[in-house]
């Protein structure tokens, strides 16, 4: 009995189509989104123009818009909250590759993690309940008192505000940035440590001239991939930062950011106000989209590069929240990552 | 440079984790001459040289037990200074490894760390350890070329070149040949000859030929033990264990 080899296998024909059909329905999707929240925000975009983006006045009873405060809001409350993770994040990712013994690695790895899978909610009810209050007593009346005479530290301070929104922005992208500098950091290949090492080098002589060097691409993307998470944050934010429509330079002053306003005013809002409620998420939408785009090029080009010594380099880059990236790079086109 | 023992094991155990990699090893390594170290994969010899510069601290799971001394100092004591021993064994790797930076810099590298700044001073250590690691012919008008873009024999070489750079008394070589070609193996062979009169030199070999070649005195690896030691001349003509002898002759490994 011979074997027939030339018959069809009706899944084999099928399936392919059927997962195809699922990635076009997210390309579609997100394509739909996009296409929403553009034609809602067109009646607000049509009559404020670049005014919007400038103007301090958010006036429902009058129908004017404008975003410059939620913008600086949104600013503000993003790279002051990177600016005090980034020393946090990236010591603890070079604690935890090169200095932890190795039964803290995994435990205090897996609890970084940990601390990206709390619900925002949970981090807003945390930074609205312990965290005002201890602020209002103690941190924020100590700077009122003391140093009140600089504009930045201005009161009176209610607990909520720039201040209280900006700490519980950092613990919220804290994890995002460890755990990425961590993976970029593990990639730099064992024999350029070794190498150190042989020749009689530090440990922070190898951390300062293998490992950073190594890995300094890689790291500015996990900054910007946590930048990017701070903008986009809504529903901690809008709990602790105060929701005041106000361009204060006074981090003890209450504020408002993009996605704080949209979300305490969206249940409410019609007519012009959605729309202009809208072009905030559009503006919101492109500078997130942005960050994100250029953070995800420079941690899967640092990976690669890294990599290179073999023919064809997978990377697979995690991170919490899913934003994963798998690369395959050939090698002869590493040179021209470099 | 008189043969006198640089480097004693005594009763050396290594553990990764439960698995006992290294048991019961007593070696004496002379000055001034080149010794061998074969046996099969996983024997225990990589790590046996590892274990001469505590290479293998890096990893987590690793126990040692007894005692390594290189000039009677126990290099596994606590108050053991783990950079200067480091900088006073150097050791090559089976893959050529240099730093992504150009010739001149990376035989500077080690010197550098150790605290030499002045520019000509280093311009100096660098001219001669090139030229000890017989590459500076090849290399002295283009210092500056990254040393990624050097054939892998002379990347090996190069890497020769830096360890010599920090001055070392003992030099450890782990497969340094295993990735080169016949004839820039040779040249590294020529070298290992030519640094032994300088440096006490520890090779790790796959390759029995290259062992003969090279070296003075043979030790032969098997299961983490060491089987035979011996004039390399006399191990691998009138071996005196039946193990070694299956091995030379190529019966298994």
């Amino acid at each position: 009995m011979r074997e027939k080899i030339v018959t069809k296998d009706p899944g084999e024909g099928i399936f392919p189509h059927v997962t195809a059909m699922a990635a076009i329905l997210i390309i579609l999707l997100s394509g739909s989104i996009f296409f929403v929240v553009l034609s809602g925000a067109m009646p607000a975009l049509k009559k404020f123009k670049l005014s919007f983006i400038f103007s301090t006045i958010w006036d429902p009873v009058l129908d004017i818009y404008g975003a410059a405060p939620a913008i600086y809001g949104t600013a503000v409350s993003s790279f002051l909250a990177l600016l005090i993770a980034a020393p946090l994040g990236v010591g603890t990712a070079i604690f935890l590759t090169e200095l932890a013994p190795g039964w803290l690695r995994k435990p205090v790895s897996y609890m970084v993690e940990l601390l990206a899978a709390v619900p925002s909610v949970v981090f807003g009810l945390w930074g609205l309940l312990v965290l005002a209050p201890w602020l209002r007593k103690g941190v924020g009346l100590f700077l009122d008192e003391k140093f009140g005479f600089i504009p930045l530290f201005r009161g009176p301070f209610l607990g909520v505000g720039m201040l209280t929104g900006t700490l519980v922005l950092t613990i919220m992208i804290l994890p995002t940035v460890t755990a990425i500098s961590r993976e970029v950091m593990l990639t730099v290949p064992l024999d350029q440590r070794e190498g150190m090492f042989a020749l009689g080098a530090t440990r922070w002589e190898v951390i300062r001239k293998v490992i950073l060097p190594g890995s300094k691409v890689g790291i500015v993307g996990a900054l910007l991939l946590g930048l990017g998470r701070a903008m986009g944050e809504a529903m901690a934010v809008t709990m602790v930062i105060g929701n005041t429509f106000i361009i204060s330079p006074s981090l003890l002053s209450p504020a408002q950011t993009l996605s704080s306003l949209i979300v305490s005013e969206f249940p409410e809002a019609y007519g012009m106000q959605l729309s202009a409620l809208m072009l905030l998420g559009l503006i919101l939408f492109a500078i997130t989209l942005a960050i994100n785009i250029i953070a995800l090029i420079m941690v899967n080009r640092s990976a690669a590069r890294l990599k290179a010594g073999k023919e064809l380099v997978p990377v697979q880059i995690s991170m919490p929240y899913g934003e994963g990236a798998l690369v395959l790079v050939k090698k002869k086109n590493l040179s021209k990552m470099e | 440079m008189e043969n006198s023992v640089k480097i004693v094991t005594e009763k050396l155990n290594l553990y990764y984790g439960n698995f006992q990699a290294l048991k019961e090893v007593n070696l004496e390594v002379c000055s001034g001459k080149v010794t061998a170290l074969i046996g099969p994969s996983g024997c225990g010899k990589s790590t046996f040289l590892r274990s001469l510069n505590r290479l293998n601290d890096l990893i987590d799971s690793v126990r040692v037990e007894g005692e390594v001394r290189i000039d009677g100092e126990n290099i596994y004591d606590k108050s053991c200074d783990v950079v200067r021993l480091r900088k006073k064994v150097g050791m090559v790797f089976q893959k050529a490894n240099p730093f992504p930076k150009s010739i001149y810099e990376n035989v500077a590298y080690g010197p550098r760390i150790h605290g030499v700044r002045d520019k000509k001073v280093l311009d100096r250590i660098v001219e001669k350890s090139l030229r000890e690691a017989a590459l500076w012919e090849e290399v002295k008008d283009n210092l500056s070329r990254s040393a990624l873009r050097l054939s892998g024999g002379q990347q090996q070489r190069l890497c020769i070149a830096r360890v010599l750079a920090v001055e070392p008394e003992v030099v450890l070589m782990d497969e340094p040949t295993s990735a080169l070609d016949p004839i820039a193996t040779q040249k590294i062979e020529d070298l290992i000859r030519a640094l032994k009169q300088k440096f006490t030199i520890v090779i790790v070999t796959h390759n029995m030929q290259q062992a003969a070649r090279v070296s003075d005195i043979t030790a032969f690896f098997l299961n983490g033990e060491i089987v035979e030691v011996g004039n390399t001349g006399l191990l691998f003509t009138q071996p005196v264990d039946q193990r070694t002898e299956d091995y030379i002759t190529g019966k298994f490994g």
